[in-house]
């Protein structure tokens, strides 16, 4: 019998063409608390679900109190105590705290579910991890930090030896996370094995023992804690060489005027953001994911209206009620998500392009094809799209060609301030670089860019200037000279 | 690489083919079984009747062909066409205005009710199918209301031209169908809106975030649906020369089957004015040829809730083993 509860042992998970784990390991006791680090896409959330059977590793072995398996399932995760609390909970808002505690399993008398004994359990079980929920109470009128306490609740009940937690703090207020933690702690004294996955290093340094940090599908180290400091998680977390190249730079085009302006702009989660962007210039955001940065881009844009604050774009105040607004005075986005928010997939390249701007060459709202034929030609061909015709569906394109189109779209739209949300994800490497040298192309015309990543290396090779948030606020800003991702990370880590 | 492209695209652009024509097959082989059973199907006679008796499906099939390429529905479509024909009546026999004048004040309240059903979809966000069903239960009451219940007939001669009238040889209500079919497929292929049509019901949040005010976009083609199917009342009400106030009853159940049959994907985003017209003939063929075989009007239902089962259920069924 090892003195280890979980042992995962050189898992790799391949994917076409992406290594997303490569070799990594690692193993908690009992009454243990694992942290787990890495930037976004390190390969946190592919390892632990493999843990729940979310994701069959290629190779590798995963020991559970001594068993060997290959890969998990989720029943066999439930069966041998692997439980993982989500960041999205299973709760159903319109059923008590008791009945979602119970839920898949409730008491029963006969046919009929036994109210009365699921909340006297439920009292007990709450009792149990020090917490105060009125089992009666609908989980919709609870707070989020109580929801996820039945959640956790739930897997204690379920007999739960080893809990992970993806980012729990990260939907809590300070209050609630002073509370989730003590849980953590409570629950660690009783003997659960907890891994502790966050971003943020301090609630780590205060719970874990050990901690294990992964960078690019990579495991990198196992820290103990104590001997361990922030610097030190940082530059294992980040710890690589600019590998890529990045297109150079056409010198001196910033202008000293200010095209865009935020004042003490409030709403979509962002707090007191300001900020100054001049022509010609690349401004790039960095921060985890959840920052804030692509609220702050759907704010500018239109897509969500600001509480308060105020924004200026070319010394005028603006307001824009939807994106149309924001489009009209020259604003574009390209956003995260390409398929579901970018392109109109079953659309053709040709209806794609010219979508923002069709009310403008119609007469009697009769498109004038001829323009909207040139239109489509002249993007296709300064920006090298792939494709035999512009009838072609975008659904039928590579990710790098789709993104050209969606960018065509809004050169085609003539827009001043071009958004740039995640651009390079999910493509290529040549596409990517075809996209930096795009980007170049825009800021010489004199057109601005915002360039929001979280490939620190993309921000670092591609802006002039970086500004950091962190949990829906401007942690920092970083010129040229002091770029680096140490300096970066400490600010989006916000410690 | 391009070659990977064009593969795709023809395999794609085949199935599509594929499906625009097998419509066709499938109107030519009912045409070829009805005139098999019975040869007075096949008579210039008989066609002229399916091709009038069509004329007031195919006019309303526009607007609904508009709704569904947005993945709506408009379930008041029946109901539109009854109030506009007891209102028109109404104008025409109790109040005594002259027919342009009754035709273009009923011409308008239907557009208000497509432009009410618009509000209430786009405005407060009421799912499609509740806000058109309240409004079909609401018209429908009050055409009752101003009908009193009986039908209402007794109309200036010259407002028969409009259902029953023949331009040489071809009935007007089919030159009026023709007419709204061309001016759909013009709207469709030739103006911004049918880019728009398109973009919403393929993607709403990116159309929006391509500066399509889709909510405008929705009021839009709820109002066209409304207007549409107050035309297909008019023709009625001159085709019947009195107005029943049970005229339209269940008319949307026959548009929306003309309309998916017809191709148009009920998920939204697909679709031709061209195949809605291949749509329309073979419920009207089907229709007819029932009529004609003396099958009973309750078989006839079954058949045509199987005919709209068929043509959804390939849509969906395709879509659900495409996607994966």
């Amino acid at each position: 019998m090892s003195e280890y509860i979980l042992e995962l042992q050189h898992i790799v998970k391949k994917y076409p063409g992406v290594l997303a784990l490569n070799d990594v390991s690692l193993k908690i006791k009992k009454g243990q608390i694992l942290g787990l680090i890495g930037e976004n896409g390190a390969g946190k959330s592919t390892l632990i679900k493999t843990c729940s059977g979310a994701v069959i590793p290629t190779s590798g072995k995963i020991i559970v109190n001594g068993k060997e398996f290959t890969h998990m399932s989720p029943q066999l995760a439930r069966e041998n105590g692997i439980a993982i609390i989500y960041q999205e909970f299973n709760n159903i808002k319109g059923l008590s705290a008791a009945e979602n505690l119970f839920l898949g399993n409730p008491i029963r008398k006969g046919i009929v579910i036994d109210k009365k004994a699921m909340e006297e359990e439920a009292e007990k079980a709450f009792e149990q991890l020090n917490i105060k929920i009125d089992p009666k109470e609908l989980c919709g009128n609870l707070s989020v930090g109580y929801q996820q306490m039945i959640e956790i609740a739930k897997a204690i009940r379920l007999d739960a030896k080893v809990l992970i937690m993806d980012e729990p703090s990260a939907p809590l207020t300070s209050k609630e996370v002073e509370s989730m933690m003590q849980v953590c702690e409570l629950l660690k004294s009783q003997g659960v094995a907890i891994i502790y996955i966050s971003h943020r290093l301090e609630e780590i340094f205060r719970l874990s023992s050990e901690i294990v940090v992964l960078r690019d599908g990579e495991y990198i180290d196992t820290l103990k804690t104590e001997e361990s400091n922030v610097d030190e998680l940082i530059q294992l977390m980040v710890g690589r060489q600019l590998k890529e190249s990045y297109p150079k730079k056409p010198k001196n085009i910033i202008s000293d005027e200010i095209i865009l302006k935020l004042e003490d702009v409030c709403g979509n989660g962002d707090r007191h953001v300001n900020l100054e962007v001049r022509k010609g210039e690349v401004l790039g955001i960095a921060g985890l994911v959840g920052a804030g940065r692509t609220e702050l881009a759907q704010m500018i844009f239109g897509a969500v209206k600001k509480d308060s604050g105020k924004i200026y774009f070319n010394n005028k105040e603006i307001n824009p009620k939807c994106p149309k607004d924001a489009i009209e005075l020259g604003i574009a986005l390209v956003p995260e998500d390409r398929k579901r928010h970018g392109a109109i997939l079953h659309n053709s390249i040709n209806h794609n392009i010219n979508m923002p701007i069709y009310d403008h060459f119609s007469k009697f709202s009769k498109i004038n094809e001829k323009i909207e034929k040139d239109t489509t030609n002249k993007q296709i061909k300064e920006l090298l799209v792939k494709t035999p015709s512009i009838n072609q569906l975008v659904k039928n394109l590579s990710g790098g060609n789709q993104q050209k189109v969606i960018l065509g779209k809004w050169l085609a739209a003539n827009s001043q301030l071009i958004i740039l949300d995640e651009p390079t994800r999910g493509i290529d490497v040549g596409a990517k670089f075809e996209i930096y040298k795009i980007i170049n192309t825009l800021v010489e015309k004199g057109k601005t860019v915002i360039l929001i990543s979280s490939e620190m290396e993309e921000l670092i090779g591609m802006s002039d200037r970086i500004i950091v948030f962190s949990e829906g606020c401007i942690t920092g800003e970083l010129q040229k000279d002091e770029f680096s991702q140490n300096a970066i990370m400490g600010l989006a880590a916000n410690c | 690489m391009n070659e990977k492209i064009n593969i795709k695209e023809n395999k794609s652009e085949i199935l599509n083919q594929f499906k625009a024509k097998a419509i066709w097959v499938v109107l030519l082989l009912l045409v070829i079984g009805f005139t098999i059973a019975n040869p007075r199907f096949l008579s210039s006679n008989n066609l002229f009747t399916i091709a009038r008796q069509v004329s007031m499906y195919g006019i309303a099939s526009i607007g609904m062909t508009f709704v569904i390429l947005i993945a709506g529905i408009d379930l008041s479509t029946g109901s539109i066409i009854t109030i506009i024909n007891v209102v028109c009546a109404y104008l025409m026999v109790n109040l005594g205005l002259n027919i342009p004048v009754a035709i273009i004040l009923s011409m308008l309240l239907a557009t208000v009710i497509g432009f009410l059903n618009g509000a209430l979809v786009s405005v407060i966000g009421i799912p499609a199918i509740i806000a058109t069903f309240a409004t079909q239960i609401i018209f429908k009451g009050a055409a009752y209301i101003i009908s009193g219940g009986v039908p209402i007939y007794g109309f200036d001669e010259r407002f028969k031209v409009i259902g029953q009238g023949y331009l040489g040889v071809v009935p007007v209500p089919v030159i009026i169908m023709i007419v709204c079919f061309a001016v759909g497929s013009f709207i469709l292929n030739k103006t911004y809106f049918g880019r728009y049509f398109y973009a919403v019901g393929g993607n709403e949040e990116a159309s929006e975030l391509s500066g399509i005010k889709v909510g405008r976009t929705k009021f839009l083609i709820y109002t066209l649906a409304g207007f549409f199917a107050g035309l297909a009342g008019i023709v009625m009400l001159s085709r019947t020369n009195s107005a029943q106030p049970t005229a339209g009853l269940g008319y949307e159940f026959d548009v929306i089957t003309c309309v998916v049959l017809g191709g148009v994907s009920i998920t939204g985003g697909f679709g031709k004015i061209s195949g809605v017209v291949a749509g329309v003939l073979i419920i009207g063929v089907l229709t007819n040829g029932m009529v004609l075989l003396n099958i009973s009007t309750y078989m006839q239902l079954i058949v045509k809730g199987l005919v709209l089962i068929i043509a959804v259920g390939f849509d969906c069924y395709q879509k659900k083993h495409s996607t994966t």
